[in-house]
């Protein structure tokens, strides 16, 4: 149900390897953004001009972004969310190329931003608060305890798992309407569609990067 | 083979009824955030991310809703003691 010629499952037939198409675009589109970091990096100039002029207000953006959801701590974080964000955007928009499979519709590379993002916010508030952390989990008063702390575990162990399904979700089933689309009428009929597929790629990256982002500002705050 | 049936059906009226609350909670969203801009067109913009957000989240219903469908389709667990039971 998606692409009917992905370049790349060609390539590894050619060179009778089998490593599946989700982990080979991942590095297609790691060496892509590499590419682009070290471009930019080797041209940096005070009075910006192309490549540059593109990436600092998106770079500026998501710093300000920051900056406004997680205060003025959260700033050290940056190179974590910008990472996923540059990561999810990329390899959402490659889906509307033919012949490319997007890494995130498939349920292992978005498990993977997942986890990170979980094992993050509680690394993050260890770190943060120490032993102390733990409070977070006990509720408002203590002997409230017993009955909140299942509950938050819950809701902590709810979170990659919601996190790794939306994007799945939106991502595969982007595809198979696309795919359905243009088996029943391949003329201008998808080409909606495909607009869709641009807004939903911005629009579930913006939605992991912020959620990322709150996750991480409620490791930060105090324990109430 | 009316396991088979019932997989499609389920399939079929799960979604149905999945994107229907969707449906619903989505139009809520959108009318207070059509309100909000009508009376102070000034936050548009800031109504807009968060509408889109709020929407984004309403949304992960439905997609739960069809990762379940495309599970019952294309992954059931059980196609294959199915099989079996019927090839006896």
């Amino acid at each position: 149900m998606i692409h009917p010629f992905i370049f790349l499952e060609w390539l590894e037939q050619q060179l009778h390897l089998h490593i599946g198409n989700h982990v080979t675009y991942t590095w297609l589109v790691m060496a892509l953004l590499i590419l682009v970091a070290v471009l930019v990096k080797r041209s940096i100039t005070t009075i910006p001009s192309g490549l540059q002029n593109f990436l600092e207000p998106v770079v500026d953006g998501i710093e300000n972004m920051i900056e406004e959801t997680m205060g003025h701590k959260g700033k050290a974080y940056f190179p974590l969310i910008a990472t996923i964000a540059f990561f999810i955007l990329t390899s959402n928009l490659i889906a509307l190329i033919p012949g490319f499979f997007p890494p995130t519709a498939n349920l292992n590379t978005n498990a993977a931003i997942a986890l990170t993002v979980f094992a993050m916010t509680h690394i993050i508030g260890v770190k943060e608060h120490g032993i102390g952390y733990f409070k977070h989990f006990c509720g408002p008063v203590m002997w409230l305890a017993p009955v909140m702390v299942p509950i938050e575990m819950i809701g902590h162990l709810a979170r990659p798992l919601s996190l790794t399904l939306r994007l799945f979700g939106n991502m595969y089933g982007h595809e198979i309407v696309l795919m359905i689309f243009f088996t029943l009428v391949p003329f201008l009929l998808p080409l909606p569609m495909m607009l869709m597929g641009v807004m939903v790629a911005f629009i579930q990256t913006f939605v992991f990067m912020l959620l990322a982002m709150i996750y991480i500002a409620g490791s930060l705050e105090e324990a109430h | 083979m009316e396991f088979f049936a019932w997989c499609m059906i389920a399939a079929g009226f799960g979604m149905a009824i999945g994107s229907f609350g969707t449906g619903l909670g989505q139009g809520l969203a959108i009318k207070s955030a059509v309100e909000g801009v009508a009376r102070n067109p000034g936050a548009s913009g800031k109504i807009m991310t968060i509408m889109l957000i709020g929407l984004a989240m309403i949304e992960s219903l439905a997609i739960y809703v069809f990762v379940v469908a495309m599970i019952i389709l294309f992954a059931n667990p059980f196609t294959d003691t199915v099989v079996q039971l019927l090839n006896k």
